[in-house]
């Protein structure tokens, strides 16, 4: 077993203005573990995690894959970028961390380079309003608020992926069974050409989360011929 | 920190603002020199995404030249070692980052660069 980060030098101060990991998070956690082995075979260079909150996962990552990768964390919340470096310094991994929306400011210069990219977004359906506050306030709204079938914010993400890919590249996505994540997968396959599976999935109280694997069909194609 | 290998990979985005958007120049830049772990592999690897120029006029902006005007075809340890501490080692922990183009202001603050942009400025 690959331990949890150490996140002893969070309180529940930082809680109040960050993400504290829950279900999702583990769940994730988790999802990483059962791939260790074609995640360590990817060799990565890049991985990038967008709105990496408390940088749990990023360490996770870091600990399994090890330090000849760099880790990009972006978060809209400032202080979830603190809290994040400070979990790589916690845990002897080196986060680099962009107060940024997405990867915006990467976008050009990461074009087909990252090999591993992870968002455990804010899927909760709420009211578009609700969604769109917290995304220009980002505070910890934007930790949840996901406006219409919790897929605003995550839908102007997926428009990204394909551009930041490397060619071997894998993307991790956490979902909601509300989410509908049939219509995920169909859309990234048809306007992408991303073609997906579903690695792992729990219930946990109300929600019923599902950690999505994503790669280029076309990679799919070189390997088998 | 930002970290030179990561301002080598960080461009302006503002609404409108998609040529000569990068290198972001550095204003007010406070560095702090910090040990860490050499791995030559992982410097040979990344070496084909490092835009060169950006790099070796960033790393003089900041004091060190101790990059060749030109990358190398042949890399020894010297210049291993030096791009290491290049790219890994000078951190920016405050100062501002400017867009060379529409000269949009990227402060840093604690080591963290604010890239956010507001509403009206997304593209
Ligand atoms: C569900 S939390 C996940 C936090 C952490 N990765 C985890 O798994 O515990 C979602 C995170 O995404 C961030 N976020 C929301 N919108 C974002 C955006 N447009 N760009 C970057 N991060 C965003 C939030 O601030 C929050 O930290
Ligand atoms: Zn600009």
């Amino acid at each position: 077993m690959i331990p949890t980060p150490d996140l002893s030098h969070l309180t529940s101060k930082d809680y109040d203005l960050v993400y504290e990991p829950a279900e999702d998070t583990f769940l994730l956690l988790d999802a990483f573990e059962t791939q260790a082995g074609v995640l360590r075979e990817l060799q990565p260079k890049i991985c990038l995690e967008i709105g990496s909150g408390s940088g749990c996962v990023s360490a996770f990552l870091a600990s399994i894959l090890g330090p000849s990768s760099l880790y990009f964390c972006t978060d809209i919340n400032p202080y979830a970028c603190t809290c994040t470096r400070n979990t790589g310094t916690q845990n002897k991994v080196v986060l680099d961390c962009i107060n940024a929306s997405f990867a915006k400011p990467l976008m050009l210069r990461l074009r087909h380079s990252v090999d591993v990219i992870v968002f455990n977004p804010p899927y909760v359906p709420t009211l578009e309003d609700e969604a769109e506050d917290a995304q220009n306030d980002h505070d910890i709204r934007g930790s949840w608020a996901g406006g219409q079938d919790g897929m605003s914010v995550t839908n102007l993400f997926l428009q990204d992926v394909e551009t930041l890919l490397s060619s071997k590249g894998f993307f991790f996505l956490v979902a909601l069974k509300d989410n509908d994540i049939p219509s995920i997968q169909n859309r990234m396959l048809q306007d992408h050409g991303l073609q997906s599976k579903i690695i792992l999935q729990r219930r946990a109280g109300r929600e019923h989360l599902f950690i999505l694997q994503f790669e280029r069909v076309d990679k799919a194609i070189a390997l088998e011929g | 920190m930002v970290r030179l290998i990561t301002h080598n990979l960080l461009a302006c985005h503002a609404k409108g603002c998609t040529s000569n958007n990068f290198p972001l120049r550095f204003e007010n830049a406070r560095v702090e020199l910090r040990e860490a772990e050499f791995n030559g592999d992982f410097l040979q690897g990344f070496l084909p995404k490092i835009e060169w120029n950006a790099l070796v006029d960033t790393a003089k902006q900041l004091g060190d030249t101790s990059l060749p005007p030109e990358q190398p075809e042949m890399t020894d340890d010297e210049f291993l070692k030096n791009l290491h501490h290049v790219l890994m080692e000078i951190h920016v922990e405050e100062g501002v980052m400017i867009c060379p183009n529409c000269s949009r202001n990227y402060p840093i603050s604690n080591g963290i660069p604010n890239m956010l942009l507001a509403d009206y400025e997304i593209a």
